[in-house]
């Protein structure tokens, strides 16, 4: 037996992406211990106990929200005291920032963006899009711990254990090594924004726009649309380089990786690192002038046309059939 | 301020996916005709470097680790004007995994010198990993921020400008530092000058054999085993596409309508 720890983020809440992370986990094994650094409220910590045997609540005096060498200093002391083979996160910013510097710390071993995990004998394996999009390896980690996060929002959740686990309150001073960076680097503010009410990750439907937009008014224009479809809106790298909109827009291998009913390209070209992000899409449609563009080969259906003769056309059509 | 960048040589990631293939006895991607280029982010990099140093006195390293061919990204920084360079040079000319790359930067940092800022790129778009400014920072000791795509030169440390998945954060951190860099509107890479590119194939580049940096072969294999790619293969995926036809455009875009409606109804 594998002795498997999740690590989770101050703040966290039992969602779509911790289920996915513990559903991953219980894939491995049934047996896990859940570490949740910081302040969270009961319901949370009552509905991971049904999903492990154990959680440990581990809190520093300071650690309310999320600060990355208060956050390492008390994983990195609470993973030292229960010496885990393998570790594994979530997708968001702070577990991909903290997971190669846990296993730096814990003397392992570590890697991101798993799309699933498997053990072969003795070792954590696990499957990531590398090039772009245009391969997949299997990668094997043999050193111990293993500190992976895992594409989170891909794993369907497991239905809560017949006996939850234990819940511990750990009050953990982060001293000596492990407090080596206390203070360095402090965060001040924090901004959510967002494209619409709901996160992109989550959203049912979206619209989202490339550099054959030209520049940002059209953005406006696709809001239109995405308004009558009740949709979000994304974008291409292209388009957030270009600053035409904010960078939390983007879609693709080093931004959202989205799983909605419905995916409307307009105007992007479908590049490798663009569709990683939309791999989980049920339906993917595209607007492009070009019958070539490789969006249209992960296309149920697509219209080769100038988003200029279309948007407005489509949208009214669309406000009428949908109202 | 001294800025030590990172920037790794990949395999050209814009080449269409026909042209893609795959050397699997070495699970790895195979040349083919594809350009050799510096990683986008490792230029979003420089270019935040650059920018930094435009407004705060300093000056620029630019450090890689690869087969000799990786010169070729150290020559494109001096055109951009960093004002030195250095590569330790790979023999085995192989893909080398984040654990290894980490343990040999490092060691080549400590022997460059003290640096207050150490940049790398979010990740490398060749393999993704994604792994490597985290594990320099714990092999240099220095704390870390990830997702930086904007800093500035503060009276005792920086201030920097990290993406969140939700908008973004403000960070106030002391130096030395490790960051990786992400990419916005503002780091777009400056294209070098003719000019520039010319002058730089004459700048000094240090050029380090694993030996001058005290990394031994043993070193490199047990980072080398600990992370091993044990399958590479190209992904199958092939969805027929039916395009949207129509007498008029009008036609179209009322066919293209139902279509959506239809889904966003069952939605
Ligand atoms: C390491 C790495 C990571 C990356 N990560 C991402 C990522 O996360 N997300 C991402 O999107 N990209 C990413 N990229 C960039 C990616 O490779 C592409 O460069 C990018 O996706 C191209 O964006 P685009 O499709 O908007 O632009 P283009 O490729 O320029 O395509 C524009 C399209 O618009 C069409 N068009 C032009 N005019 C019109 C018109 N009037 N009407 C209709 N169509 C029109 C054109 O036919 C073309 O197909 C990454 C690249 C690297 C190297
Ligand atoms: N061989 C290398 N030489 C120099 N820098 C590297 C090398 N490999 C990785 N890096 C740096 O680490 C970043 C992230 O790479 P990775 O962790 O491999 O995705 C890159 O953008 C570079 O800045």
């Amino acid at each position: 037996m594998k002795n498997i720890i999740v690590c989770l983020m101050p703040g966290a809440t039992f969602d779509k992406p911790t289920a996915g992370l513990l559903a991953a986990a219980r894939g491995l094994q049934p047996q896990l211990t859940i570490i949740v650094p910081g302040i969270v409220s009961d319901d949370t910590t009552a509905a991971l106990a049904g999903q492990a045997d154990n959680v440990i609540c581990a809190s520093d005096d300071g650690l309310d929200e999320y600060q990355p060498e208060i956050v390492l200093g008390v994983l990195q002391s609470v993973c030292s005291d229960l010496n885990p083979d393998i570790v594994l996160l979530s997708n968001d910013t702070y577990s991909q920032e903290i997971a190669p510097r846990l296993a730096g710390r814990l003397g392992g071993v570590s890697a991101g963006d798993a799309q699933s995990l498997s053990l072969d004998g003795d070792n954590l394996r696990i499957t990531r899009s590398v090039y772009g999009g245009k391969a997949i390896a299997t990668v094997e980690l043999r050193a111990t711990p293993a500190v992976v996060w895992v594409r989170a929002h891909s794993f369907a959740g497991l239905d809560a254990k017949d006996a939850p686990g234990t819940i511990e309150q750990r009050s953990i001073t982060v001293e000596g090594d492990a407090a080596k960076h206390l203070g360095a680097t402090n965060i001040v503010e924090r901004h959510a924004e967002s494209s619409g009410e709901v996160r992109l990750e989550d959203a049912a439907v979206i619209v989202s726009g490339g550099r054959g937009l030209g520049g940002p008014e059209p953005f406006e224009q696709l809001k239109d649309l995405a308004d009558a479809m009740k949709a979000q809106q994304a974008a291409s790298r292209a388009a957030c380089d270009a600053g035409w909109v904010p960078p939390h827009w983007q879609v693709g291998q080093t931004g959202k990786k989205v799983a909605p009913e419905l995916y409307v390209a307009i105007a992007i070209s479908g590049a490798s690192q663009h569709l990683m992000g939309i791999a989980d899409a049920k339906v993917i449609t595209a607007i492009n002038t070009d019958a070539d563009a490789p969006i249209f080969k992960h296309c149920q259906f697509g219209l080769v046309e100038d988003y200029k003769a279309v948007v407005g056309p489509l949208t009214e059509k669309l406000k009428t059939l949908l109202s | 301020m001294k800025i030590l960048v990172c920037l790794k040589q990949i395999l050209d990631p814009d080449i269409p996916p026909r042209d893609f293939a795959i050397d699997r006895d070495n699970r790895r991607a195979a040349r083919g005709s594809a350009n050799l280029v510096t990683n986008i982010f490792c230029e979003n990099a420089l270019e935040t470097a650059l920018q930094l140093r435009e407004k705060a006195e300093g000056e620029i390293t630019a450090l890689t680790f690869g087969p000799s061919s990786a010169e070729d990204v150290l020559r494109k920084a001096l055109a951009l004007k960093a004002d030195h360079a250095c590569l330790v040079e790979d023999e085995a000319g192989e893909y080398r995994n984040s654990a290894t790359t980490a343990l040999v930067l490092a060691a080549a940092i400590r022997k460059l010198g003290e640096f207050d800022l150490i940049m790398v790129g979010r990740e490398a778009g060749d393999w993704g990993a994604g792994q490597t400014g985290g594990l320099l920072a714990e092999q240099l000791g220095l704390p870390s921020v990830s997702f930086v795509d904007s800093i500035e030169a503060t009276a005792d440390g920086v201030t920097l400008r990290r993406q969140t998945e939700l908008g973004w954060e403000k960070v106030e951190a002391t130096t030395p530092l490790v960051v990786t860099i992400t990419n916005n509107d503002e780091n777009v890479p400056r294209i070098p000058k003719t000019r520039d590119i010319m002058m730089s194939a004459r700048k000094p580049v240090t050029n380090w054999k694993l030996s001058d940096i005290d990394v031994t072969c043993d070193d490199i294999t047990a980072a080398g085993t600990a992370l091993e790619v044990v399958d590479l293969a190209i992904p199958e995926k092939t969805t027929e596409c039916e395009f949207i036809e129509g007498d008029s455009i009008d036609e179209k875009i009322d066919a293209f309508a139902k279509r959506l409606a239809s889904i966003v109804q069952s939605a």
